[in-house]
């Protein structure tokens, strides 16, 4: 039983808004009948502590100068985010049966020119945590308080391009800047640690001088504490949340199934896991 | 090794023919292209940057370790707290000049083209181009101005660039045009690539009372038998060029195109079309998918049916050496010019 609070005072518990965004990103699966709805299912507890405890904004103004940033390098998270942002308030749930349809506003693929709330295009993985350096870097230069958070993946720590970034953060002492990883590993042709991630995640971070934390992302309380260190941390240096997820979480049926970057759910298997999600529905 | 392989292998290292006369040395890279005795202009890219500043919050500048040899560093020194030093990292340098464009800063963001154009590509079609924002990228070394070879020589910088949508590209003359056009992309809503002539820039359309304008071509002289059509440190060629023909009664008139992107259709159509004349474009750059090849696909679409010869660099490796010798070499020096015209009349 987890005991983290949301913020402002709102009596929803965050294991309830995990449990929304999981119906949410179950629902527009049912939708297309296709969706990467393991990565949701597997993120989806700390998009509710990003959402409902970590971010500041205004839900029915998403450009408003306040907020914090929050760049989704994985485009094809977008699914999970757009869970968030309908259980937010960012976007309409009345949408989610658009999702990934001709004129939809929430495409299979996160485009910032689609959907509001949606900072970045994400998709061509490794561009992210360098866009995120340079709105930090704007954020100073305006004296703006307001955090970037980047949420990238396992797999994106491939990509040269983030470890510019990486490299780039530090030398600029980007203590606005928060990299949070979701660390599933899986990617489109096997295990992440089988191809370029075999070494201890958060060791590798620190050794550039971030600030590192590694928590299991779907234990609601770590998750919690490892955001508020993230924000409270006074060293003058940028800071990531490598958050070791299962994909899959809380469906139980999918999560015994053979896991792959795609999950394959049958047609009549959307019904029952929106069933079995809705029996657990927390208070 | 079979002799066929052997001499495949060797043919590349088979001597050039040297020139006639004196053999010249590779300057370093920073050499400016300034070896014509004319009148030159300092650092107009850098200049024009710092005198726009004072008015304008909003201008910052990224380089990636090249700010000296792309003229920021007059910038950075006036402006030290807006210029950001992004290291040998380029991907990262575009990322983050969208990321501060994102936040409502106008980046100007320096390397070499060959590095923009090549290894960042990716970035800025995703980051900048896709979203339409206001990054600049100003390039040197573009075409064939070092003699280092082809991991220095950009020349097919356009041909990348141009299958970029949302993206304005210009290849400006000489240091009027820098100046001038310098102040036209910041003022401008949208990604620009801007081609860089640094250092030491001969000043020519000075004497043209020419005004750069976004997106416009200009004629520069008028000529009943030739149009030429260029870009680039490549119009100041043909006006040179236009001059020697003159005095062999060859009329020629240039047309200046510094905007590669979007085209000026409606002016290259027109001044095509006036009958009689050989039209030749001309651009640093190679013949494949530059200023030649679109002029010839607009005068396609546009139904004008003309003589067209396209002078540009060869769809090739290039070898390294010094410029005058490899601009004579490949092509596109005033007296190769001059005698590729000759040729075709």
């Amino acid at each position: 039983m987890n005991t983290a609070t949301p913020k402002g005072g709102s009596n929803v518990s965050l294991a309830r808004r995990a449990w929304a965004i999981r119906r949410n990103a179950l629902r527009m699966g049912e939708v297309q009948g296709q969706g990467y709805i393991g990565q949701a299912l597997g993120v989806a507890d700390v998009l509710a502590v990003s959402y409902f405890h970590a971010l500041n904004y205004r839900a029915a103004e998403p450009e408003w100068e306040g907020r914090d940033r929050f760049l989704l390098s994985i485009g094809h998270y977008a699914i999970a985010l757009y869970a968030a942002m309908i259980e937010a308030g960012i976007l309409p749930e009345d949408e989610i049966g658009t999702y990934g349809m001709d004129d939809s506003r929430m495409p299979m693929s996160g485009m910032a020119a689609y959907t509001p709330g949606m900072e970045i295009t994400g998709g061509s993985l490794g561009h992210g945590l360098g866009i995120a350096v340079g709105m930090a870097l704007g954020l100073k230069r305006k004296k703006n308080p307001a955090f970037v958070y980047n949420m990238l993946s396992d797999g994106e720590l491939g990509e040269g391009s983030t470890w510019e970034a990486v490299m780039s953060a530090v030398q600029w002492k980007l203590d606005n800047l928060i990299a949070i990883v979701d660390f599933n590993d899986q990617q489109a042709d096997g295990k992440t640690t089988a191809a370029l991630a075999n070494v201890p995640e958060a060791g590798r971070w620190s050794a550039f001088g971030w600030f590192a934390q590694e928590v299991d992302g779907n234990d609601m309380d770590a998750v919690v504490a490892a955001f508020d260190a993230a924000r409270a941390h006074k060293g003058d240096q940028p800071r990531v949340i490598i958050c070791n997820t299962k994909m899959c979480k809380g469906i139980p049926f999918l999560e015994d199934r053979e896991i792959t970057h795609f999950v394959r759910v049958e047609p009549e298997e959307w019904a029952r896991a929106l069933n079995i999600l809705d029996e657990g529905k927390p208070q | 090794m079979s002799d066929q392989e052997l001499s495949r292998r060797s043919s590349k290292y088979t001597p050039r023919k040297a020139p006639e006369g004196e053999r010249l040395a590779t300057s370093a890279m920073i050499a400016s292209l300034d070896s014509e005795g004319r009148d030159t202009i300092a650092a107009p890219f850098g200049h024009a940057l710092v005198d726009m500043a004072k008015d304008r919050d909003d201008i910052v500048g990224l380089t990636a370790d090249l700010s000296k040899y792309t003229d920021l560093h007059v910038f950075a020194k006036a402006y030290p707290d807006r210029f950001y030093q992004m290291g040998m990292a380029e991907a990262v340098m575009v990322s983050a000049a969208a990321g501060l464009a994102r936040e409502g800063f106008t980046p100007f963001a320096t390397t070499y083209a060959v590095f923009a154009s090549r290894r960042a590509y990716d970035f800025i079609i995703m980051a900048i181009a896709e979203e339409n924002l206001p990054v600049k990228i100003v390039c040197a070394l573009p075409g064939l101005t070092t003699g280092y070879g082809p991991s220095h020589q950009a020349t097919e910088d356009l041909a990348i660039m141009r299958g970029m949508p949302n993206l304005t590209i210009i290849d400006p003359c000489d240091a009027v045009e820098i100046d001038q056009a310098t102040r036209a992309i910041a003022d401008h809503p949208g990604p620009v690539y801007m081609r860089l002539l640094r250092g030491q820039v001969p000043n020519v359309l000075g004497e043209y009372g020419y005004q750069f304008k976004m997106g416009k071509a200009q004629m520069l002289r008028d000529g009943r038998d030739v149009l030429f059509v260029s870009s680039g440190f490549m119009t100041m060629r043909v006006l040179d060029a236009a001059k020697q023909l003159q005095a062999d009664g060859v009329d020629c008139g240039v047309l200046h195109v510094p905007t590669i992107k979007p085209l000026d259709v409606e002016t290259i159509v027109a001044e095509a079309s006036k009958s009689g004349r050989l039209v030749v474009t001309a651009e640093n750059h190679s013949v494949t998918g530059g200023l030649g090849e679109a002029v010839a696909a607009t005068l396609m679409r546009a139904g004008v049916h003309v003589p067209f010869r396209q002078i540009g660099l060869p769809d090739a490796f290039l070898d390294a050496g010094a410029l005058p010798t490899l601009h004579d070499q490949y092509g596109i020096s005033v007296d190769a010019v001059t005698a590729s015209v000759k040729s075709w009349l």
